[in-house]
């Protein structure tokens, strides 16, 4: 009874764990780490709907990430408007986007899809870099708001607000692909990955379910978008736009596991940190390091393990089991061989 | 010739001159795509290494860039096969997004590696043999682009004239048309796709080693002319080298045209407008297949 209930039982140690986290290890360095690890995991669930399960890979999703990052700063700005009625905009212009990029390109397939997510990306980096009203390519700086109050979404005291926002965003994104998952939509998507004429000629509207991908997952990126501003209080076209980020959306879901729930959370969990001791340790005379193994990375999983981690904890599950399952063959073997003696 | 005339008419031939090392370019990153359906993401970052390599053999050794390109050309067939037989080999019969990723994981490693070992700076190659300037009719032409056009031009019909009239060139063809029959026919796919993979790039070592007698080299060099090129293979439709070196002249035009008569900085968006439109217009190009 209790085996079967193991997994649940992780589950809810693991997330007591998380949200006990800020008070048990108190360290502003973890805390930054714990903060990005899991604002990763939330844009690499996101881009896990669309480029993992859909199949469609996008190099292209700073875009929704700097749309929501960009719209909750300039309504911040502007008229004084509360990041959070910011991120919910943020969403929806991220989503328009979504849908006015989305719906031509599915026609492309593969590569062109690839390449054209590619150009998107490049020209709204541009766009924004020559925006007058949007800080052009210098940025925009968010007003400092004394207080930590909830409402203002900025916390100078306790960073550890922010600890709890991203957690609560997590688990919102990780419920969101949970119940994609278990939906009709989740095999819809995975038939239209495997094989869109075949999807296509069993009566699956090919179009309209990887629009409807493109758009959960732009929702979700624009809003890790807009928690990322209020969290560095900073925008600009080369931090929010910037290709590297499209990159490392795709690099965590796919070091982890695409098309999997667990997958993009362990790929972060992997990655940020690997990122953020190179940068912090190696920085001026290392610059790009991480950026180098990234590289290689990519290639390696590619070449050897294109699962990513959660295929080789798989295969390396099913071996224990398969293991587990000789040994007791051969102690029945040996129970009924060697009863009549009674040594075992 | 009037002041506006004389203005477009010089933008005009810029464009044209660089429209042919675009073509070059392109024809490399088409042929791979014909020959195997896989894009080469890094391709841009290949231009990049031929370009660094110019400059350090011309730094080092003092070797003039003219006569860099047949040895910055060697040096990366050499590096493309390379990477055909310790990479590209082995997402063959993988899923697309392996072989999406893995040319792309190559993008990101060796830019970044450039940056680490070359660090930012922009480097530039001095005093050649290429350097100075014509005077045609009022028209200005840089020496170092008018040799870097003539020399992609004239590499790029011997390219075309070895896929037409060579064995090698029709047994690559086939590999193309079905690598299956290719195969039947004693054709050996395996280094078909090595040739292809080292052809190309050893176009892109020769317009790298062109381009660096003039374009200013640093590790992103490379991203700027590898957008360009996707348009062009996918303006002149995927595989077809007829068609993505008339589409690369058509691409060197329109952007230099477009800078010159809107917003310079905003020629990218431009080129990707391009792109975006072909492939939802017309998805196989001017001489796709399909």
């Amino acid at each position: 009874m209790l085996r079967n209930r193991l997994p649940q039982l992780a589950l809810i140690a693991l997330l007591l764990f998380l949200f006990a986290f800020p008070t048990l290890l108190p360290d502003p360095f973890l805390l930054r780490t714990m903060i990005l690890i899991l604002l990763w995991s939330v844009l690499g669930l996101a881009w896990n709907v669309i480029g993992g399960y859909a199949g469609q890979v996008s190099f292209g999703h700073a875009i929704f990430f700097g749309l929501g990052a960009y719209t909750s700063t300039l309504l911040l700005n502007t008229w004084g408007i509360s990041p959070w009625i910011g991120m919910i905009a943020g969403a929806i212009v991220a989503i328009v986007i979504a849908v006015v990029i989305g719906w031509p390109s599915f026609r492309l397939a593969g590569h062109y899809f690839a390449i054209a997510t590619i150009a998107a990306g490049e020209i709204f980096a541009v766009l924004f870099r020559n925006l007058k009203w949007a800080g052009g390519a210098v940025g925009l700086y968010l007003p400092i708001v004394r207080g930590d109050r909830l409402v203002d979404f900025q916390f100078n005291e306790s960073k550890a607000n922010y600890y709890y926002i991203i957690l609560v965003m997590l688990i919102g994104a990780g419920l969101v692909t949970y119940v994609i998952e278990r939906s009709r939509m989740g095999y819809y998507l995975k038939a239209i990955r495997e094989d869109p004429d075949a999807a296509r000629s069993l009566g699956i509207n090919v179009t309209r379910y990887k629009l409807y991908a493109m758009v959960i997952s732009a929702g979700m990126a624009a809003m890790a978008g807009t928690f990322y501003a209020q969290f560095v209080l900073y925008v600009s076209p080369n931090t929010v736009f910037a290709l590297a980020l499209s990159i490392q959306m795709a690099l965590v879901a796919i070091l982890g596991g695409t098309g999997t729930l667990a997958g993009p959370i362990i790929g972060a969990a992997v990655l940020i940190p690997m990122a953020e001791y190179t940068r912090v340790y190696l920085a001026g005379r290392a610059g790009g390091l991480h950026l180098v193994v990234y590289g290689l990375l990519i290639i390696l999983i590619s070449i050897y393990q294109p699962g990513g981690l959660m295929a080789l904890l798989r295969g390396w599950r099913q071996r224990r089991a398969q293991r587990t399952r000789a040994r007791q063959a051969a102690v029945t073997a040996t129970v009924k061989g060697g009863a009549g003696d009674g040594t075992v | 010739m009037s002041v506006e005339t004389t203005l477009l008419a010089q933008t005009l031939v810029s464009g044209l001159l660089i429209g042919f090392v675009f073509a070059l370019i392109s024809v490399g990153l088409t042929l791979i795509f014909g020959v195997m359906d896989i894009v080469n993401f890094a391709h841009g970052e290949h231009l990049m290494l031929a370009m660094y390599f110019t400059y350090w053999l011309y730094t080092l050794w003092g070797v003039d860039p003219l006569f860099s390109v047949p040895i910055v050309a060697l040096l990366l067939f050499v590096i493309g096969v390379l990477t055909y037989r310790l990479v590209i080999r082995h997402v063959l019969d993988a899923p697309m997004l392996a072989q999406i990723f893995v040319t792309f994981g190559l993008m990101v490693f060796l830019r970044n590696l450039a940056q680490l070992m070359w660090t930012e700076d922009f480097r530039r190659i001095g005093d050649t043999l290429v350097s100075g300037r014509l005077e045609v009719m009022g028209v200005f032409i840089g020496t170092p682009q008018l040799i870097a056009s003539v020399g992609a031009a004239l590499t790029t019909g011997a390219l075309y004239w070895f896929l037409k009239n060579t064995r090698t060139g029709w047994a690559l063809e086939a590999t193309a048309e079905n690598k299956e029959v290719a195969g039947l026919m004693g054709i050996d796919p395996e280094k078909m796709f090595a040739l292809a993979w080292g052809l190309a790039l050893a176009s892109v070592g020769v317009a790298g080693a062109l381009l660096a007698t003039f374009n200013p080299i640093f590790p992103e060099v490379g991203a700027v002319f590898v957008l360009v090129a996707y348009v062009a293979v996918a303006l002149g439709g995927f595989g077809s080298v007829t068609g993505a070196f008339i589409a690369g002249i058509i691409i060197g035009v329109v952007q230099t045209m477009g800078g010159f008569l809107w917003e310079p900085r905003f020629k990218t968006i431009l080129v990707y407008g391009i792109y975006l439109g072909v492939v939802f217009i017309r998805p196989q190009g001017l001489f796709g297949r399909r």
